[in-house]
């Protein structure tokens, strides 16, 4: 049988979009063999169908071609599932590539892409917007939880479209981009902005008293002025004890003491403290 | 004791279940304790200590995350039971919080479990390959996420048993006051353990000033939080733009551009 050459074989939008919606399951079997391959393979399903319709052996190699280990950042995974969608296009329309390119490139992916996916992902976009939403809900002001659930979940699945759509369209082209100095700003730029924010938790958003009394006298007015170690701190600067108590943990915690057991740590302090009558 | 009805035993299991389902899939923050404790506080008719709750374990487990293989404490046993104990057992904030920490480091050994049975899965999901059968590559997949809303309800019921016929509080009523008053005094800055796994996982020296930026504006300023990211953001724009190191690259290129222009002429 002869190819015709003039009818290429293409997925559709509606491919492309019940692909993003399936990496919603990118890690739903993940599992310590091979972490998320059957998620990258259920996310390909409605493409591999699509290319390969008509020819089983060829969707039995499809198949077994993306059961392979795979694990990265999720949402912004999609540039790779997009990336592999570009190259399966390619190869159902006769181009020569075969697995092991395939495979080249999604490994080759991976990595990178978590080492930026991560910091920014987990470092610095959730936890950025999960403050934001907390230091209202410690209010008790309920519109806090709700913004985080909204504009977290909003930003998340634009970029789960738009990573598969850009990595769809430009293909392995992409990895010209990631070594621009693009993703460098990035990264860096969220640290500034995760840093500066941070900063500013320390101080309004905790809590520490050290009543430990200094001087007291009598006013003229009869009133009693009391000085304690807290009020000296707070002239200095509102929230340096809890600066230090976070550097504290900073480095315990990069000794690879688990943040459980520093928690916990915490809370003796806090027990033996007030139990002394140093904090209140 | 507290009444709850049969259907708020229900809600909070299916609040369980979704948040065990999603803490793996890791997609929808469902499972984070803002959502989880807020959803909590509204089924036990408290939305507003669930919140506060919520905010502070939040706050606490802000650096909490999985990387690669490795499992990181899990938050929602925390948040499950946090609310229960301080709505339902009436304990205070900081208690709840206390007693729901140890559940994270069980909900981690749980997590392990559950990500190492999903194995079966996967050799059941070859076999359906090599017969082309797509559809069952779909539904092994997503059965695991069975063993996963599991991990999230069945220690809620638990919870629920246990609170419910009092054990637990007669328990917690045992605690020297030195103690419960000593979590309280603790409950204000154990979220500097949140903020100190931000800061290490940013791991940049050069850009800790920023943290002290931040540090003394907020001490001396009655800004809110959305002020802060917004002077973040439009300082963190402007040091990339006006950073030597990407402006000599971008330099270079054009000086390159513009001698190739003269050697021209």
């Amino acid at each position: 049988m002869k190819m015709n050459m003039s009818e290429k074989i293409k997925v559709t939008k509606q491919d492309l979009v019940r692909s993003c919606v399936l990496s919603t399951f990118l890690l739903a079997g993940w599992n310590f063999e091979r972490m998320q391959a059957m998620g990258f393979c259920h996310s390909l399903l409605p493409i591999i169908k699509r290319l390969y319709k008509g020819k089983p052996e060829e969707i039995v190699k499809a198949l077994k071609r993306h059961l392979v280990f795979y694990n990265t950042t999720p949402f912004i995974s999609n540039a790779i599932l997009g990336i592999t969608i570009a190259m399966e296009e390619e190869r159902a329309n006769g181009a020569e590539i075969d697995d092991n390119t395939i495979n080249a490139v999604k490994v080759g992916l991976i990595g990178p892409l978590a080492g930026v996916g991560d910091p920014l992902i987990w470092g610095t976009l959730r936890p950025m917007i999960a403050a934001v939403g907390a230091s209202m809900a410690i209010t008790g002001n309920v519109i806090g939880p709700i913004l985080f659930f909204v504009i977290y979940n909003v930003i998340r699945i634009t970029l789960m479209w738009f990573a598969l759509k850009i990595g769809y369209q430009k293909g392995v082209n992409i990895l010209e981009d990631l070594k621009g100095n693009m993703l460098e700003k990035l990264t860096e730029g969220a640290s500034i902005l995760g840093l500066f924010v941070i900063g500013a938790l320390i101080t309004k958003w905790t809590h520490i008293d050290i009543p430990i009394i200094v001087s007291e006298f009598v006013k003229q007015d009869g009133t009693m002025a009391i000085t304690t170690v807290q009020s000296i701190l707070d002239q200095l600067a509102p929230g340096l004890v809890s600066l230090l108590l976070t550097f504290l943990c900073m480095k315990i915690l990069k000794k690879g003491v688990s943040p459980i057991a520093v928690i916990f740590g915490m809370f003796a302090f806090g027990i033996i403290g007030s139990a002394l009558g140093i904090l209140q | 004791m507290y009444d709850i009805s049969f259907w708020q035993i229900i809600a909070i299991l299916v609040v369980a279940a979704i948040g065990g389902m999603d803490s793996v899939m890791d997609q929808f923050a469902f499972y984070r304790p803002l959502t989880t404790c807020t959803l909590l506080g509204l089924i036990l008719g408290d939305v507003t200590t669930g919140a506060i709750i919520g905010g502070t374990l939040e706050m606490i487990t802000l650096g909490w995350m999985n990387v690669g293989a490795a499992q990181a404490p899990d938050p929602l046993l925390a948040s499950l039971i946090a609310p229960i104990l301080v709505i339902m057992g009436h304990q205070s904030i900081g208690t709840g919080i206390a007693m729901a920490i140890p559940a994270a480091a069980a909900g981690q050994i749980l997590g392990v479990i559950t990500r190492a049975l999903p194995v079966y899965f996967q050799h059941r999901a070859d076999k359906c390959a090599d017969n082309g059968n797509c559809a069952g590559i779909a539904i092994n997949n997503l059965l695991p996420l069975i063993l996963q809303a599991l991990r999230g309800a069945l220690p809620a019921y638990l919870i629920l048993a246990a609170v419910g016929t009092g054990t637990f509080q007669n328990m917690l009523d045992l605690l020297p006051v030195f103690i419960t008053k000593g979590l309280q005094v603790s409950g204000g800055f154990i979220v500097v353990v949140g903020y100190a796994l931000v800061i290490n996982m940013m791991e940049a020296k050069y850009l800790m000033t920023f943290l002290f930026l931040g540090f003394i504006l907020a001490a001396f300023t009655n800004l809110n939080l959305v002020a802060f990211g917004v002077i973040g953001t439009i300082i963190a724009i402007t040091y990339i733009q006006l950073n030597p190191k990407y402006f000599f690259k971008n330099m270079n290129n054009t000086s390159k551009k513009i001698l190739a222009e003269d050697e021209l002429d």
